[in-house]
């Protein structure tokens, strides 16, 4: 028997008396370390196979080559496969491509088509071969044949020797299934071809997506590429395998920054739930521990002691949670997917792993949070006078300790400085403690708020027959305000976390109805089943769309991607007819703008997306260079505007001056304003020509 | 074993309780305090544990002064060579019988094979795993007596140990706190408003605003 025993007996004593709120507290402990937990658990796993899975796809090659724009002139393949240190150098054609039958779902209805040169492929990415039947082997040249992974064999519900229907531009072809891959990884939705027969099938002769090099011993990779992109200008990228790995961590960066503050919001509910129960067993306690010191308790014993408590509170909400968080994970991602339906990673099956130094991590978190809501109280304890604290009604006087209005202050005076503090690393790093801090404050407000508001309403209250237990009520509430702050923290923790969650969700949800109003004014929509970046709509289809009946008028846009930086997602350059008169009237503009009157005569306008202004820089004003037509072309920023739908950053500009650049007239987006008294489906129905029965076939929205 | 040497000490408000407190009391002797509420009967028991330092003047036991230990120094001291009975009991809820009375040898690091004794000698045989809900006023004063027995104390403070008790058991706990302090070979001090109280110490002492003074004892064995 000794000091450990009694420690024991206290604490076991403590928990057998108070079970339900030991219960409550364990319980926010394990729920904020498993949301914290699962969702870094579900973001690695589906990360890790995305980058996997993008990695299967460019084999064991060096370095990739890719254009500005998602296609290029195949001329360029010789060229890099007779550059001195490339020892083999491997064309790559991809395309995603529409599936007819997969059309209602938006985010989800396209297969991603590699075409390579089986000659090459052999050497560079190996699994990517097809399997054929035995004694087809020329199958994997043969003009209608296409390869399928299992996952997209499931996904199609074809098997070997089936049919396959794809979209390719206003057409429909037909492909044999001639069977599986040599190795794919599980979920990954692909599909190969021979590149001369994907070029000819879907429309893309003479291009290319990528040249994959392997380059040959003894060459530094490093000096290589740089001498290489110094080679081929600014109309060509080279990467490594890290440069795709930055990418897709970049795409996904706001989504997982903003899982792990939800996550960190409900830890920081335990947390606070850990600490109110603390205080209020402290206090509660607070003869106990004056006997304790009394009979020869130390003060650090005691502090040791109330910590401890913490600690193991800390330690079974934290394992708790490490398993919740884990089981979470499983279930999240069988049943949702690895980005829980953002869409970020489609097609992905990613496996949890359970990494015991993450898992320690997370351990740590959950533990030194639930700590710092015990040291607090531990420390009001063991600075009480025994003598003092001995005797009963000193409970508020010690509560008063825990909250003081100077500490309020401080905490909102900071909270307002952080807001006007700039990002770090492109996070809202002090926004996120700002929030954090307003929340601290009001907690800490709350006694004097409970004091004021119920010293009124008992005053106001005076006057009438309210009663002994009301009158008590008031009264206690009025004259000990501080146990009462503790629940009210509480409520205002929670409560004000999810006011403010509903008012972030609705003015959002307004927000986008009013930008969708003036972004898609058309009663119609029209996108073309495009390959790539290739305008579905050739000239003579958008004039007989223009003469189609029922419609007031038609605005036909050109929408492709475009690669700015190799570290981040490609934005998106919208070409259409921007108002000549007041680029207002097209475009969601945010008074950051330069007058359409004002603009110079001899420059080409664009308007950038608010992303742009943060992650590239663009100022109203400046001059900028954009590789539009595959070579570098200066445009003057006219105009910021608000995007919610591309948070990688967008770009407006005018659609005569896209075709005037490019010489490409294709367009594969066409807005459609019905005539007054028609409907949708009439003026569909009404459509006799030709090419509305084809785009009847596309997806329109 | 105490002496109390020009102690003074006034409250945080400035109200002056003792004035100038001289008094000795030897090794072994039983002295009950007396004197009229709010003379500073409990902030001289206080002062005397250590939980409060008088403004000016010395306490010392056995010769330490204990305004000069620190406070991990006087936490030992008590844990020691006091033992405490108060009017509030003061029993920890969610300890049994057992546990409450083990404290002080489990603070002291020694062995608790003493404690089943020690609550057969207070009457309360066979009840140490009850805990101390299961009890009326007087068990726990029973209690809180072997409590502050058990470790074998030198001095033993007793801030109105029979205030919240009917005076059949108030009478009955007096007589076992002065046996027991006796059989331990304890020095006792008992605060009290009580003279029948009072009189079971072996002398009474009236402590007024001008110092501690002794009266005739009146007690009756």
């Amino acid at each position: 028997m000794n000091s450990v025993s009694l420690s024991r007996w206290l604490l076991f004593g403590e928990w057998r008396a108070h079970f339900v709120q030991m219960s409550v507290a364990l319980i926010a402990i394990a729920i904020g370390v498993a949301m914290a937990f699962s969702i870094h658990l579900i973001n690695t796993a589906a990360f890790n196979e995305f980058s996997a899975a993008s990695k299967s796809l460019s084999g064991q090659s060096d370095l990739q080559v890719y254009g500005r724009k998602a296609f290029f002139d195949e001329s360029l393949y010789p060229l890099l496969a007779n550059t001195e240190g490339v020892a083999l150098a491997n064309p790559v054609l991809e395309l995603d491509v529409v599936v007819p039958g997969k059309l209602q779902n938006r985010n989800d209805h396209k297969l991603k088509i590699i075409g390579i040169d089986m000659f090459r492929a052999v050497q560079i990415s190996p699994d990517l071969l097809g399997l054929t039947e035995e004694g087809k082997t020329l199958d994997r040249l043969a003009d209608d044949a296409i390869f399928l992974s299992p996952a997209a064999m499931e996904w199609l519900q074809v098997k070997q020797g089936d049919s396959l229907s794809l979209h390719v531009r206003l057409q429909t072809i037909t492909l044999r299934v001639a069977g599986g891959l040599v190795r794919a990884r599980a979920g990954q939705r692909i599909a190969v071809m021979d590149i001369g027969v994907a070029q000819w099938r879907f429309q893309q002769l003479g291009l290319l997506s990528r040249v994959e090099l392997k380059l040959q011993d003894g060459v530094n990779h490093a000096a290589f590429k740089v001498k290489l992109a110094e080679q081929l200008g600014e109309s060509y990228r080279v990467v490594e395998a890290i440069d795709q790995e930055k990418r897709i961590a970049n795409m996904s960066r706001a989504y997982r920054v903003n899982l792990n503050m939800l996550a960190l919001v409900a830890l920081f509910t335990g947390t606070f739930l850990v600490f109110s129960t603390q205080v209020l067993s402290v206090i509660r306690r607070r003869q106990q521990f004056a006997l304790l010191r009394v009979l020869g308790f130390t003060r650090q014993q005691l502090l040791r002691q109330i910590i401890t408590e913490g600690m193991i509170l800390g330690v079974i909400g934290s394992l708790l949670g490490l398993g919740l968080g884990y089981a979470i994970a499983v279930m999240a991602i069988q049943l949702l997917g690895g980005d829980l339906g953002a869409n970020f990673f489609p097609g992905v099956k990613p496996g949890v792993y359970f990494d015991l130094l993450t898992a320690l991590t997370f351990f740590l978190v959950g533990l030194v949070v639930t700590m710092l809501g015990s040291v607090a109280p531990a420390l009001e304890a063991v600075r009480a006078k025994p003598a003092m604290a001995l005797r009963s009604g000193s409970e508020d006087v010690a509560m008063a300790k825990f909250l003081p209005p100077w500490f309020a202050v401080i905490c909102v005076s900071v909270a307002l400085l952080f807001t006007q503090l700039p990002p770090i690393f492109g996070l809202p790093v002090f926004g996120y403690l700002a929030i954090a801090l307003l929340l601290i404050g009001g907690i800490a407000l709350m006694p004097r708020f409970a004091a004021w508001t119920f010293s009124r309403l008992l005053t106001q209250l005076q006057h009438y027959r309210l009663g002994a237990v009301l009158t008590l009520v008031l009264a206690r509430l009025a004259n000990a305000p501080n146990q009462a702050a503790i629940a009210l923290g509480g409520i205002l923790a929670s409560f004000s976390l999810m006011v403010a969650m509903a008012i972030m969700v609705t003015s959002f949800r307004i927000s986008i109805d009013g930008w969708l109003e003036q972004v898609l004014p058309a009663d119609l929509y029209v996108r073309a089943a495009a390959i790539g970046d290739q305008g579905g709509f050739q000239s003579d289809a958008q004039r007989a769309i223009a003469g189609l009946p029922g419609f007031d008028r038609v605005d036909f846009f050109r929408t492709q991607q475009l690669i700015l930086d190799v570290n981040r997602p490609e934005i998106t350059l919208f070409a259409r007819p921007v108002d000549r008169t007041d680029a207002r009237n097209t475009l969601p503009l945010t008074d950051d703008m330069i007058a359409s009157g004002s603009l110079p005569e001899n420059v080409m306008p664009i308007w950038v997306s608010e992303a742009m202004v943060d992650l590239y820089g663009y100022r109203v004003g400046d001059k900028v260079n954009l590789p539009v037509s595959g070579t570098s072309n200066e445009f003057l920023v006219a105009g910021v505007w608000r995007d919610y739908g591309r948070q990688f950053g967008a770009v407006q500009m005018q659609l005569a001056d896209y075709q005037r650049l490019t010489g490409d007239l294709s367009v594969n987006t066409v807005a459609l304003w019905l005539q007054t008294g028609m409907t949708a489906d009439a003026a569909i129905a009404n459509c006799g020509t030709a090419v509305w029965r084809r785009v009847g076939d596309l997806p329109v929205e | 074993m105490l002496e109390l040497c020009n102690v003074n000490k006034a409250y945080a408000e400035g109200r002056r309780v003792l004035t100038n407190l001289s008094y000795t009391l030897k090794a072994g002797e039983y002295a009950a305090i007396m004197g009229d509420s709010g003379v500073g009967k409990s902030t001289l028991l206080n002062l005397i544990a250590g939980l409060d330092t008088p403004d000016s003047g010395e306490i010392r036991i056995n010769g330490v002064a204990i305004s000069s230990l620190d406070d991990n120094a006087a936490t030992q001291l008590r844990r020691e060579q006091f033992g405490f009975i108060f009017q509030a009991f003061h029993v920890l809820p969610h300890l049994t019988l057992n546990q409450n009375i083990a404290l002080p040898l489990l603070l002291n690091g020694t062995p608790t094979d003493r404690v089943e004794q020690m609550l057969a000698d207070v009457g309360l045989r066979d009840r140490g795993h009850h805990f101390p809900r299961q009890l009326s006023g007087g068990e726990l004063q029973r209690v809180a007596i072997a409590r502050a027995l058990i470790h074998r104390p030198k001095l033993v403070l007793a801030d109105e140990p029979t205030g919240n008790l009917d005076p059949d058991t108030a009478h009955e706990i007096l007589q076992l706190m002065r046996a027991e302090i006796k059989t331990n070979g304890a020095t006792g001090i008992l605060v009290t408003h009580s003279h029948a109280a009072a009189a079971t110490a072996d002398f009474v002492l009236n402590l007024t605003k001008d110092g501690l003074y002794p009266v005739k004892s009146e007690r009756s064995e």
